[in-house]
């Protein structure tokens, strides 16, 4: 069985392979290869899930050694993967809505001349992030993580012939190697204090290193998890990564990219247990993520724009979780997976929306789609439903969880971190009821004739059939993991479970979560459901007109980073030109003109050579008489 | 040699009196013809001073209990190495180069004061390690000194010797090396000359000989073309090019005007300005009639060709006898100095 | 008089040599100056012979004279080549070397 373990990333990555370097040959039919190996790949996680629930809950823990890597006399890398629980969870997701994904793209990019090479991505970007799940030492992750970076890149940037896309993917590309700078850090601190990098012994010895060690190495990871995850303040890559196709942002905001960070804050749970003040920032973070991406969200009148401030909301919400500690890990592992579900369902249905629209993005020209779309109308609206939080829905039971262990932090922080999960629900069902609206009722704000004329029209088997098979899973998926704590149970070996014990009781906090649920659709339904939405965005209030701007993150960087990065690489350029090159040139310059004067002391004439040799033997001479004389 | 073996057998505090007597005055001669060798203007004056100078230098040898070297002295070097000097002043002949003008700006005054700095040094240095006596090589000598000589050559020296030995063939051998010239075309026989010059169509007849039109009928005289300016073809090219070339057209153009003023005073016309002026050669008899003085004109006339022709590249020492006075020598003097700047204009 | 005399006037004669290398133009002129220099240390050579008592010196001074002759052999070799190609002995003309 273990054998298998490797297979899991040899099967995309051979896609990969197969497909980048395949050539034209494979136009025609390597979609189809790309979404085979990904299926397969779902399926050997299949069969390993399978073999793995027939175990013991702590026998299920498996490694794989494939080789060493580096063998540096104390250095030791090895490829070696580890799957437990918590990436055998991971795998699931990605293989599975990677391979929904996959199965999507196969209508949705019929028409792209480099689909084949756009396939090759998609198994490198799973490949990536299945190595980042699997590995069992912190070096292998990073190479991983790394290649989901390159992964992302090329796929945000895969329509590169739009200088926004190019943009885009440059953007996201230098904010991950801020992120991937700390995660470097943080494992050469690792070698300093543990002297490996392997998740076992580095995680079973946290007790013997200082705690100041350990905040700095948590911070680190922090960084990494805050850029891979786009966390505040590593946030601006995200919204401009819609520069992607739509599948890419739904694999990107689903199944892989972002949740990584996730993974690593989990994964790293004994590093943060141990250090109370990284954790502290952790929490912070996501809390202030999560009321971020709520408001941008608000704002956005671009769909996928719109669904990506949600994202960044709703992974604001995990971290917030995992920063909680053992009361939150599991949660946070399991609102990462329903929100895998829905959230993958809301951006192919947004993909398919505007796959209906000619690639419209922009909401307030849509309106009333349901009639044309049914579909992905279900499709969506139950994914709607599910981030909502709709009792008995997917998002329902996660969101409550990592609400009520919010609470359950104990204390003023509790109430703190409570109340800002509270408040980002009802911001959620606020801009999430917007998009539903503005997408699907009212008025058909469409053109229908002239050349904007759109022609709304539901989208082709392979984009619909991914749709229901996620729109199942952001239904059923909460039900099924709440049963018996079920999932809690099963990540326990891993995340070592603790139950919380907030102020009030549970049934206070899933009524006040209704309520907030409430709160927020009746407002956005008494926004735009009762009124004409303008087909123009009106001016709007000074926090919508932020919003829209991201809340000024771009701004914000532009002003704090890049205008002193300018004005210093200007500094130093000036530095280098009148300083450096002006000692240098300077000194060329000086040895040029005295090397000018002295050249005509070579005047190339014997008598002159023997006048000075000569006059040299007399100089000698007296010295040498001197010296007698003295 | 007498005086050399008594100072031989003298003590050893002081050489004798004869020997003291014989540096006092061989020595003057020797620091003179040293002097000689750097201050002639002429290289052949120079070799002749230097080897007056080394034969002084072999006496002293002698007197010095040297006598292998003393022979050795005058056979190699006054013999052979002078000999040598001779021969290639010969080959390369003199030229400018032999003038004494300094060209280097300082160079005169920087090597005066080394010169002077390095003598006074030594000087002083000398003076300054109080010899009180000598040993002298009567003991060395007892054997003989070729003997003595010959047993330290062939065994604490042989190496040296040998040495030398090879030093002495490959020089031999540089010698050889460095002035062969290969020769790159057949050497072209008379008749392919001839009919060289048939086909150019110059120079058909043989070369004017030198001294036609002219009163001398030296090689070294050239040949005076109808309006008194000499012809550069009748001078062997190797004496121009040495600058000997004893160019009398002055002399000539004088004596011509000469006997012209004579035949006119002869027949009384010399009151009729307007006269002369229709009767040809106006230049020679203007200059005549105006500066009156026979001998200034030729000067002035003779400068001009000279200054113009190549011929007139001829170095002449102020000291040797010049036909055509001190002025024209003057003038000529400075025709050659330009004529030596051109020269090293196209060896540049 | 002693010896040492000897020694002033080897000196005398090779500041002159020396200042006839320095100043002269003609090569000729200048090598002869040369073995003035050289002349010059030969008679210091064979006068430090005789006040030392032993053959050293005139073995040196031997060695010079042969030194010397390979290096007018050469030395005039080489000014023969070149006055055939600059049609100058002037070492002043030797002056390819500067830029």
């Amino acid at each position: 069985m273990e054998a298998l373990i490797g297979l899991l990333v040899g099967a995309p990555l051979l896609g990969a392979a197969v497909l980048l370097c395949g050539g034209r040959r494979l136009d025609r039919t390597g979609h189809w290869l790309g979404t085979a190996l990904a299926a397969a790949s779902f399926v050997i996680g299949l069969i390993l899930f399978i073999d793995m629930l027939g175990r013991e809950a702590e026998q299920r823990a498996m490694h794989q050694h494939l080789f060493s890597w580096i063998p540096v006399a104390d250095f030791r890398a090895d490829v070696a993967f580890q799957l437990d629980q918590l990436s055998m969870t991971f795998v699931l997701l990605i293989t599975g809505v990677g391979t929904l994904i996959h199965l999507y793209s196969v209508g949705y990019m019929e028409h792209d001349e480099r689909r084949r090479r756009f396939f090759g991505y998609l198994n490198l970007f799973l490949a990536a992030m299945l190595l980042l799940v699997l590995a069992d030492n912190y070096l292998l992750l990073y190479f991983g993580w790394e290649g989901v970076g390159l992964a992302s890149y090329l796929l945000i940037g895969f329509w590169q012939h739009k200088t926004s896309a190019a943009t885009a993917s440059k953007k996201a590309f230098l904010v991950n190697r801020v992120g991937d700078i700390g995660l470097a850090i943080a494992v050469m601190l690792m070698f300093t204090t543990f002297g490996t990098f392997t998740f076992g012994p580095v995680l079973e010895s946290t007790g013997a290193a200082g705690e100041g060690k350990l905040t700095a190495i948590g911070l680190m990871l922090l960084l990494a998890a805050c850029g891979k995850s786009a966390q505040v303040p590593l946030q601006s890559w995200l919204g401009d990564a819609m520069e992607g196709p739509t599948p890419v942002s739904a694999l990107i905001h689903a199944a892989t990219m972002v949740t990584a960070g996730i993974y690593l804050v989990v994964r790293s749970g004994a590093i943060f247990n141990a250090s109370p003040d990284a954790q502290l920032v952790v929490v912070t973070v996501g809390a202030v993520t999560l009321l971020y991406g709520a408001i941008v969200g608000c704002a956005k009148d671009d769909i996928k724009k719109a669904l990506a401030g949600s994202t960044m909301s709703q992974i604001g919400y995990m971290m917030l979780a995992a920063g909680l500690g053992p009361i939150g890990y599991a949660f946070a592992i399991m609102h990462l997976v329903t929100h895998g579900f829905f959230k993958a369902g809301l951006f192919l249905g947004a993909g398919s929306v505007m796959h209906g629209m000619n690639d419209d993005v922009d909401m307030r020209k849509y309106g009333g789609l349901r009639k044309y779309m049914p579909v992905t109308f279900v499709t969506f609206g139950l994914g709607y439903l599910a981030i909502i939080g709709f009792p008995g829905l997917s998002g329902f039971f996660s969101k409550d969880m990592i609400i009520e262990a919010a609470f359950a932090k104990g204390g003023a922080q509790g109430w703190i971190l409570g109340s800002c999960a509270l408040l980002g629900a009802a911001i959620t069902a606020y801009y999430m009821t917007r998009v539903m609206i503005l997408t699907f009722f009212g008025p058909e704000r469409w053109s229908k004739e002239g050349p904007d004329a759109r022609h709304p029209h539901e989208s082709p088997k392979s984009m619909t059939i991914p749709m229901i098979v996620l729109a199942v899973g952001s239904v059923g998926a909460g039900f099924v993991f709440d049963l018996n704590e079920s999932f809690v149970h099963w990540l326990e070996p891993v995340t070592a479970l603790e139950h919380g014990h907030p102020p009030m009781s549970a049934m206070t906090i899933t009524a006040g979560t209704v309520v907030a649920l409430l709160i927020g659709v009746g407002t956005a339904w008494a926004q735009y459901g009762r009124r004409p939405v303008p087909v123009q965005a009106p001016r709007g209030s000074l926090l919508t007109r932020a919003a829209r701007r991201d809340l000024l993150q771009d701004d914000f960087n532009h002003v704090v980073l890049v205008k002193p990065g300018e004005y210093l690489t200007r500094g130093l350029v000036y530095l280098d030109h009148k300083v450096v090159d002006g000692f240098v040139n300077g000194t060329a310059a000086s040895f040029g003109g005295l090397s000018g004067r002295m050249r005509r002391v070579q005047n190339g004439f014997v008598r002159s050579y023997a006048v000075s040799m000569f006059g040299g033997a007399v100089l000698l001479l007296a010295a040498t008489l001197l010296m007698r004389a003295v | 040699m007498s005086t050399t073996l008594a100072a031989n057998a003298l003590a050893a505090t002081s050489t004798s009196t004869g020997e003291a007597v014989q540096f006092w005055v061989l020595g003057t001669v020797a620091v003179l013809g040293a002097l000689g060798t750097i201050l002639m203007r002429r290289a052949v004056h120079s070799a002749l001073c230097l080897g007056g100078t080394m034969i002084i230098l072999a006496v002293f040898y002698l007197a010095n209990g040297a006598y292998f070297l003393g022979m050795v002295q005058i056979v190699v070097y006054t013999g052979a190495v002078m000999m040598l000097f001779l021969f290639v002043l010969m080959l390369v002949g003199v030229t400018a180069a032999d003038t004494l003008r300094e060209t280097i700006k300082g160079q005169r005054w920087l090597a005066l004061l080394c010169c002077l700095g390095f003598a006074a040094l030594l000087l002083g240095g000398i003076g300054n390690a109080s010899v009180r006596g000598f040993t002298g090589l009567e003991e060395a000598n007892a054997a003989g000194n070729v003997q003595g000589l010959a047993r330290l050559i062939f065994t604490d020296y042989l190496f040296a010797f040998e040495i030398t030995g090879a030093l002495l063939v490959t020089a031999a051998v540089a010698a050889m090396v460095l002035t062969h010239r290969e020769r790159i075309a057949g050497r072209v026989s008379q008749a392919e000359q001839s009919r060289q010059r048939v086909r150019e169509n110059v120079h058909v007849p043989p070369l004017p000989a030198p001294g036609v039109y002219a009163r001398h009928n030296a090689v070294d005289i050239p040949g005076l073309l109808p309006d008194g300016t000499p012809s550069e073809l009748t001078i062997n090219p190797t004496l121009r090019g040495r600058g000997q070339v004893r160019d009398v057209s002055g002399e000539a153009m004088a004596e011509l005007a000469a006997l012209e003023q004579r035949t006119e005073e002869h027949l009384g016309r010399d009151q009729d300005p307007a006269d002369r002026t229709r009767n040809g050669r106006a230049g020679v008899r203007n200059g005549t009639a105006v500066n009156g003085s026979a001998k200034d004109g030729s000067a002035k006339d003779g400068s001009k060709p000279n200054a113009d022709g190549p011929a007139s590249d001829e170095p002449r020492d102020p000291d040797e006898p010049d036909e055509t006075g001190a002025d024209g020598g003057g003038q000529e003097s400075k025709g050659q100095e330009t004529d030596g700047s051109g020269e090293k204009e196209k060896a540049k | 008089m002693n010896p040492v005399n000897y020694l002033y006037l080897a000196a005398l004669l090779f500041a002159i040599g020396a200042s006839g290398v320095l100043v002269r133009r003609n090569a000729i002129v200048l090598f002869m100056s040369v073995e003035l220099m050289l002349n010059a240390c030969n008679l210091a050579l064979v006068t430090f012979s005789r006040m030392h008592g032993n053959l050293d010196g005139q073995i040196v001074a031997f060695f010079t004279m042969v030194v010397a002759a390979a290096e007018v052999v050469v030395g005039l070799a080489i000014i023969v080549s070149f006055f055939r190609s600059r049609h100058s002995a002037s070492v002043d003309d030797a002056s390819l070397m500067k830029l």
